[in-house]
């Protein structure tokens, strides 16, 4: 039976680069398939496209290029990523740049667009197409003057149209994350757009590989302690066969541990209805996987259902929502949260007093409660220390900017044995998601795909 | 006799808009029946009362041996618009593993 080997080389935008590096060297493989966007970082890269025009898209990419692309060339390795984040061609440029400094004549980049719809808003809403709130129903219009951005998740398609023309590296914008992985898939071992079942196995193979670590024992919840290698993690490698079975793995020599309870905790990873687990190109259910030790690192995957993919694409489109303004200050035992706590008093009866405008304000106690909120137990003993930390959302940029400036007065003026009085922290735009459904043929009629060789 | 479902097993939760998602792995899959009677979503609903205001819904996969829970308006508006710390949301796994669970028949 035909198998193909494909690798993960990033999980998100700020990943490690050197486990790419041994994805290519040790893995075996014939892809390196990236995925560099959650669905916050399309909000952090549209306020640097606002900056300047040329980003806006995830700059890793570079490095991480500049890193493997050489042994990629001599394995015959090509690579996919959707790094081009909300300025595909802006990313193809600077990695076209990148192959003509480093050499690597003859090397062919593609570029998928069409994922951006901002433009065409107008356009779409004249057709009949309402883009409301797929959840609340909410109108578009109550925040059509705030929106920045507006991309579709688009599926495996122009992936595998890109490798069809011959392309080494693939850039792409918003796709859905196993998108990357699936595509390779389709391509190398020939399966049809209706073979829900095949498109599914890729699909759930794709998303135990697109958080990187998640699935060979990082972010682990069970006996994380024993989890070697932790400095020098091994990226999900997959040998996957013709009929769709696969074993999951990660190049040998590398950190981490591969087994059925590490793949587990990936495979419900920001899933919602695990029996119906949408994606662009099918619809995957979860409740039939099957999942076996094989031992060494090595997981067994199959069994696994598709049903026919969606009418509908989603589209993620970004909101500004305000701003955050937000102050710290430390304390010290003894009576360290006592303290802290009269400081929020203080700075409280401080905001009323001058009439500080704010959409709503919450306070964290660091060491305390401030990741689990009202979940956090009223702590027994008198802690060391305890960090008061109060964030405010404001309509106004310079109002948030205001906020960490009540802080250190409280050194002297506030409870005794204080730290950290000093540091302001910047303001940051707050920006909503409105996630939105709109017709497949509406985006796939306008995708392009630009291919482009390294002279 | 209760115990932490900490001792029981272990879980993961990641963030989609203002939902969090919690998968909940019994260590044993013997136990899995137990976690199906005791961690339901209206007990899920009940521990995380304070910070999630939207409605809970268990899913099931007993081909894995696991549980799914989707928390809804839970994020403070989600990743990009909280005010929280944990804006991501990936310490609620780590809370449902502060449930108290009876393992008494």
């Amino acid at each position: 039976m035909k198998k193909v080997r494909i690798g993960a080389g990033q999980g998100f935008w700020g990943d490690s680069p050197y486990p790419a590096l041994d994805v290519v060297k040790y893995g075996d493989i014939k892809y390196l398939c990236c995925d560099a966007l959650a669905e916050l970082t399309l909000a952090i890269l549209q306020k640097q496209r606002r900056r300047d025009p040329d980003k806006g898209y995830v700059w890793d990419v570079i490095p991480l290029l500049q890193m493997v692309l050489p042994i990629c060339r001599e394995k015959g390795i090509k690579v996919l990523t959707n790094a081009g984040g909300i300025n595909p061609a802006g990313a193809a440029r600077d990695v076209m740049k990148l192959a003509r400094q480093m050499g690597l004549q003859g090397l062919k980049i593609a570029v998928v667009t069409g994922d951006d719809i901002l433009p065409r808003i107008a356009e779409l809403q004249g057709q009949g197409i309402s883009l409301d709130h797929m959840e609340t129903g909410e109108k578009l219009s109550s925040i059509a003057e705030r929106i920045l951005f507006a991309n579709v998740y688009l599926g495996a398609r122009p992936i595998v149209w890109a490798l069809e023309t011959g392309a080494d590296v693939v850039i792409t914008g918003r796709t859905a994350d196993p998108a990357q992985f699936l595509a390779p898939l389709v391509f190398e071992l020939g399966w049809g757009w209706e073979d829900w079942d095949k498109l599914a196995a890729g699909i759930v193979l794709g998303h135990l590989m697109e958080c990187s670590a998640q699935s060979t024992g990082g972010n682990f919840s069970g006996d994380w302690w024993n989890i070697p290698g932790m400095e020098r993690m091994g990226y999900p490698v997959a040998e996957v066969a013709e009929n769709g079975d696969a074993i999951l793995t990660k190049p040998e020599g590398t950190g981490g541990r591969v087994d059925v309870e590490t793949v587990k905790e990936q495979l419900l990873y920001e899933v919602h209805d695990p029996g119906a687990y949408y994606t662009p190109d099918v619809i995957a259910d979860f409740t039939s996987v099957r999942l076996q030790d094989l031992g060494a690192d090595r997981v067994f995957i199959s069994g696994i259902k598709g049903k026919p993919k969606p009418p509908a694409l989603k589209v993620s489109i970004g909101y500004s929502d305000g701003y955050l303004g937000e102050g710290n200050i430390r304390y010290c035992w003894p009576d360290a949260l006592t303290k802290a706590r009269k400081a929020e008093e203080i700075i409280r009866k401080q905001l009323a007093m001058t009439g500080f405008p704010y959409e709503e304000i919450i306070t964290e106690y660091i060491g305390y409660n401030s990741l689990t909120g009202p979940l956090a137990w009223e702590p027994g003993d008198d802690l060391n220390e305890v960090g008061l930390r109060i964030a405010v959302r404001t309509k106004n940029k310079s109002d948030a900017a205001r906020l960490p400036r009540y802080f250190p007065p409280l050194a002297l003026n506030g409870p005794p044995a204080a730290s950290g009085a000093g540091g302001v922290a910047k303001p940051r735009e707050l920006i909503a998601l409105w996630p939105a459904l709109l017709p497949r043929e509406v985006v796939e009629s306008q995708l392009r795909i630009t291919i482009e060789e390294v002279k | 006799m209760k115990v932490l479902l900490k001792e029981l097993a272990h879980a993961r939760s990641g963030d989609k808009g203002d939902t969090v998602n919690i998968g909940l792995f019994p260590y044993r899959p013997e136990d899995y029946d137990l976690l199906k009677r005791e961690v339901t979503s209206r007990r899920v609903k009940e521990h995380f009362q304070g910070l999630v205001r939207g409605e809970v819904i268990r899913y099931e996969l007993p081909n894995i041996h696991a549980f799914n829970f989707v928390l809804k308006q839970a994020l403070n508006g989600g990743a990009s618009r909280s005010l929280r710390s944990d804006n991501l949301g990936k310490c609620f796994g780590a809370a449902i593993l502060r449930m108290e669970i009876n393992i008494d028949n």
